[in-house]
């Protein structure tokens, strides 16, 4: 995987302390403990426009209106009223409950299905012969480059236009209520980062494991099934958690393909902002709905989070 | 459409998606023919080669044609190169140049700086593994949850009501006149810089911190023997060992700046000024409605982040050839 360094490098350099002299240890105990003060304070300081709108998110309308937050340690009152607002179901104005729904139901096979596409693409390009194999690999790996603005234009149009009689993705009529926009846009821009991250740890794997597969009389769908899903599973991990994030996360993609009845989270919130942005308590409940999910995953896999995240850099 | 509505559709495709790939497999699993494994190639590669066949090269191309053209919706006619000579000339897009260079060389420079000042106080200090976290956390949340996060740091209430922005109330605890932040230019793009910068840095922190890391300890024992410590430390021994990171840092922050769309669209909605290359290209496209001059930008964006993503890849290339 394109990593610059790999986890190994990261364990082996936590766990392995250097040796010193007695003076020096003890000079370096000093140093080190007021470093450790500075970085604990900027660690701190990082993290307070966070803090404030979690704190914020939980404060009584009235309140959030005419105080600042940190209020709340001299006169503190708290409320889940906001949260309420926010997540009730029905079509009420504030409510962003229909849009969480959206923001999960387009995020979902919009992970599954350019990794599952781009899993069996970066196989081919690994370890299948054919003719133009090299001339299509460049031509994939050239077109990472592309920035999704060059595309959007034209892709609308296909959409709500497309040639030879073929069913609109686009507007009033559109199957799913116009999802599948949402689930092929992603999966193409996805795609050619996929299929050269996945290739390139596709290769690391000795040949002669499949080499001896095929002697055995395994054709290249057993490889791929019995053999190569297997022993992908870190590095589609690692790119399913940085799509994750890049479709939970994405506005620009959902405001040009999405209408309003599938619209995910992140474009509520901006029409929040524009609409309605005085209701501060409305603002800070909804973006924490926003946040807390990602937060989460990456809390509970930073791992992976921190590979996929390097290897997914170019994207976009 | 209702909820359970909605799941339905989703798992429908899901369903739909793994059969037609489920049955291209089994169709194609019984050949072992040179002839077999062409068409098995094809069964692999096609349905990714096709989507990005029509949804990235093609549009591409249409777009680069249609940057020469005006801005009606239907026969726009020919206009030759006059929409990047408006790009250039006009005013208010020389503006949105100048916002966009802001961005590039400030937020590359800063984060990349903070995070690797960051990456050295913290190496083995105590607290290591909590206080990077929450270094690293904003990366992890959207660019507009971010930008509404520090709409609670920037906002200004006139006269003499209550801040309820962190930022004034502190400036009115030092008895400091309060400031609109976001409403003067070219200072208010300082600001939303800012959040980008606190962003990234994170990104930045991390990466150079594992190469700190790496750096094998003979080296840098050997450095201490000789008496070297400190800043030439930090200047003769660190930052040579770790130069190839701190350039794939530096592109790959300067990659995701040339980009930055949602920061401008929730913090300002491209109002006093703060427009920049990739929010202009929206604002054209789906408010003003002058597709020319969109397709146009769009052109500029893939001219400007190409250089910038080769010498990155080439960089990377580099690092795991090491």
């Amino acid at each position: 995987m394109t990593g610059v360094v790999t986890d190994a490098q990261i364990v082996d350099a936590e766990s392995t302390p250097p040796q010193r002299s007695a003076s020096e240890a003890a000079k370096d105990a000093l140093s080190s403990r007021t470093a450790s003060i500075v970085a604990l304070v900027i660690a701190v300081i990082w993290t307070i426009p966070t803090f404030g709108l979690l704190v914020s998110s939980f404060r009584p309308e009235e309140d959030v209106k005419t105080s600042g937050w940190w209020t709340i340690f001299t006169n503190p009152s708290f409320t889940l009223q906001n949260y309420k607002d926010v997540l009730s179901g029905g079509s009420s104005q504030e409510s962003l409950y229909n849009n969480l729904i959206n923001s999960i139901v387009i995020t979902i096979p919009a992970v599954l299905i350019p990794i599952s596409l781009a899993t069996l693409a970066a196989y081919a390009f690994a370890w299948m012969d054919f003719k133009g194999k090299y001339v299509l690999f460049i031509a994939v790996f050239a077109l990472q480059i592309v920035p999704i603005q060059v595309t959007l234009v034209p892709l609308l149009k296909l959409y709500v236009d497309p040639p030879f009689n073929l069913m609109p993705l686009a507007g009033r009529d559109a199957p799913a209520g116009g999802l599948y926009e949402l689930w092929i846009s992603h999966t193409i821009f996805a795609l050619p980062l996929a299929i050269f991250l996945l290739h390139n740890f596709m290769r690391e794997i000795p040949g002669e494991l499949i080499e001896s597969a095929r002697v055995d009389g395994a054709g290249h769908v057993q490889i791929f099934t019995r053999i190569m899903l297997p022993l992908m599973m870190p590095a589609i991990a690692a790119f399913g958690i940085f799509q994750f994030l890049w479709v939970w996360n994405d506005l620009l993609v959902a405001l040009v393909f999405s209408s309003p009845e599938v619209s995910p989270m992140t474009v509520k919130l901006v029409s929040l902002v524009g609409e309605r942005g005085q209701d501060w308590q409305l603002l800070a409940s909804g973006a924490f709905v926003s946040l807390i999910i990602p937060l989460i995953v990456f809390l509970s896999l930073q791992r992976y989070f921190v590979r996929g995240l390097l290897a997914g850099s170019v994207k976009g | 459409m209702s909820t359970s509505e909605k799941f339905v559709q989703m798992v429908l495709a899901i369903v739909l998606f793994y059969s037609v790939m489920a049955i291209i497999l089994l169709l194609t699993q019984r050949l072992r023919s040179r002839a077999g494994e062409r068409v098995q190639a094809a069964a692999f590669l096609g349905p990714s080669l096709l989507l990005i066949g029509i949804g990235l090269l093609y549009p591409a191309i249409v777009t680069a044609w249609q940057s020469l053209h005006g801005a009606a919706l239907f026969d726009p006619p020919f206009v030759g190169l006059d929409n990047y000579k408006t790009l250039f000339t006009n005013p208010q897009e020389i503006t949105v140049l100048r916002n966009t260079l802001l961005w590039v060389v400030l937020t590359p420079l800063f984060s990349t700086g903070i995070g690797l000042g960051y990456a050295v106080i913290i190496d083995r200090a105590r607290f290591e593994k909590f206080a990077k976290a929450l270094i690293f956390m904003p990366i992890a949340i959207s660019m507009v949850g971010a930008s509404i996060i520090w709409k609670f740091v920037y906002d200004y209430k006139a006269g003499g009501s209550e801040q309820i922005g962190l930022l004034n109330q502190i400036l009115v605890w030092l008895h400091l006149d309060t400031y609109n932040f976001l409403l003067t230019d070219p200072w208010n793009t300082l600001f939303l810089i800012v959040i980008l910068i606190w962003i990234q840095a994170g990104f930045a922190m991390t990466i150079l911190s594992a190469s700190i890391k790496a750096i094998p300890d003979d080296i840098v024992e050997a450095a201490r023997l000789d008496g070297v410590g400190g800043w030439k430390m930090f200047r003769y021994i660190t930052v040579p060992s770790i130069r190839p990171s701190l350039i794939v840092v530096l592109t790959t922050i300067t990659i995701a700046t040339l980009k930055v769309f949602d920061i401008v669209q929730t913090a300002t909605g491209g109002n006093f000024n703060t427009s920049v290359l990739a929010y202009e290209f929206y604002r054209q496209n789906f408010v003003a409605g002058d597709q020319g001059l969109a397709t146009a930008i769009a052109v500029v964006i893939f001219i400007l982040v190409t250089p910038v993503v080769i010498y990155n890849i080439r960089q990377m290339r580099k690092l795991e050839g090491r």
